[in-house]
């Protein structure tokens, strides 16, 4: 059967992993790479790099940074960060990304996504959809959940499947960094409505979290970072968790 | 030993070419004809879409040559896909390798089905140490229905078939490049095939399917 995913995720800057003191283990402090790889030897079951430096090489470091990825990473990775045109994807995905994941220039630009699926196929077109609830309303945002727009949650998923994109990437404002759970009434609801993977991300703390997500949330997969880069979960236990209530995943 | 992954503009090429680095073996990619009869290896990789791959193989002719190469050669994803005899994916005439329908999961289920799934019903030596069970990483909205040419059979919205093998040609629908320790397992026994059968042998022997389970 398939099996729920664990996807940690990489925070990159000028090529380098954001936050490194404490990061998970001194030697990996810094290097993508070294950490891609102790999470694919680990358990992980994909890898998502998210560039959030805002240089004018960007472009020619997050392609430098997929190519030495795909050289000695053995699992799928996805990569995302300021992505907005079918030139800078061929580019990523001939590297070796697997997928590619946008998201303000799909909400400014919506034919983005048609191009990228017609292109490359929706398997490798990720929408990132960053949301906050308020007045009882799922309201997407950009630039890091920074700027609100008028778009619904639920339409703007719905808009995004019929588009061509293979799976959506749901971020919670409202649960991000609090270490309190997914938002796994707006995960359930987006699972149901669409007919592609929905992958869980902000609020991850405990196990039970991401338990609760595959359960309650319906979510396919669940990505993480600090809990993981802190060791304040180790996957392979995760999994043995997850196992033991009976969710099925890769070990 | 010349390994030759066939390049026709579709798919994540580099990723099959970095794995078989991993592995300690060099490949080239190449649509020269004559380049790839004469690789000891042949492999047929391929992401996207069936109808439009094909019309890229027929542009270059390689429709022809590859269901005549008698190397070993291993088709992956809709590289294994275009090796069967149609497919729904646009109303698509394959390769005809495989005698074998490729269908649509139904919306039954989410598609494309994206993750790592289980191998089971593993035979012959491509799966040669491979547990039953065992995990490997596929991204596929469309699959190839159960056959007499299956060796390794997974679920999801149906049994359908994950690997096949006629002859000298075997496919995979999962990422072997993709699948971990697994994965590449399966790659470096593919890449031993031919030590153990020459070309000679494989081109006029059957040789035993020998089921690992």
């Amino acid at each position: 059967m398939l099996t729920k995913r664990i996807i940690p995720c990489l925070d990159i800057k000028n090529g380098r992993t954001v936050k490194g003191v404490n990061f998970l283990d001194l030697r990996y402090a810094g290097d993508p790479v070294e950490l891609a790889q102790f999470y694919a030897e680990n358990s992980a079951d994909e890898l998502v790099f998210l560039d959030i430096s805002a240089t004018e090489e960007k472009r020619k470091t997050l392609a430098d940074l997929v190519l030495r990825v795909a050289e000695k990473v053995n699992i799928p990775f996805t990569v995302g960060g300021g992505i907005s045109s079918v030139e800078d994807v061929d580019v990523l995905l001939q590297f070796g990304a697997d997928k590619v994941s946008i998201n303000s220039s799909a909400v400014k630009r919506p034919e983005l996504i048609n191009e990228l699926s017609a292109k490359f196929g929706s398997q490798c077109v990720v929408v990132a959809i960053d949301a906050k609830q308020v007045d009882g309303e799922w309201k997407v945002h950009l630039v890091g959940g920074k700027v609100a727009t008028d778009l619904n949650l639920f339409d703007w998923a719905k808009e995004v499947e019929k588009r061509g994109a293979g799976e959506i990437l749901f971020t919670s404002m409202n649960n991000d960094g609090t270490k309190n759970g997914f938002a796994n009434e707006a995960l359930a609801k987006l699972s149901t409505d669409l007919n592609i993977p929905i992958i869980a991300s902000g609020g991850a703390g405990t196990m039970q979290h991401f338990a609760d997500t595959f359960k309650e949330g319906k979510a396919d997969a669940a990505l993480a970072a600090s809990v993981f880069h802190f060791k304040e979960i180790a996957i392979p236990e995760l999994k043995e968790f997850l196992n033991e209530k009976e969710i099925l995943v890769r070990r | 030993m010349k390994i030759v992954i066939i390049n026709y503009g579709a798919g994540n090429i580099q990723s099959i070419k970095f794995a078989i680095q991993r592995l300690g073996f060099e490949a080239k990619l190449s649509d020269n004809a004559e380049e790839i009869q004469q690789a000891d290896k042949v492999i047929f990789p391929g992401v996207g879409e069936a109808s439009s791959a094909m019309k890229k193989l027929k542009a270059t002719g390689l429709d022809q040559l590859i269901p005549q190469l008698t190397q070993p050669v291993l088709g992956i994803c809709l590289g294994m896909q275009l090796m069967c005899k149609h497919s729904e994916e646009g109303d698509t005439k394959g390769l005809g390798v495989f005698d074998v329908e490729v269908k649509r999961f139904s919306n039954q289920v989410k598609v494309p089905q994206i993750g790592w799934n289980q191998i089971s019903n593993l035979q012959t030596e491509l799966f040669q140490g491979i547990k039953e069970q065992e995990f490997m990483y596929l991204v596929h909205s469309f699959y190839a229905e159960k056959c007499e040419e299956m060796i390794a059979e997974t679920i999801y919205d149906v049994a359908y078939a994950s690997a096949l093998k006629k002859n000298n040609f075997f496919g995979v629908q999962f990422h072997p490049e993709k699948s971990s320790q697994a994965g590449e397992k399966v790659l470096e026994n593919f890449l031993k095939l031919e030590i153990r059968n020459t070309k000679y042998e494989i081109r006029n022997t059957k040789y035993e399917i020998r089921n690992t389970k």
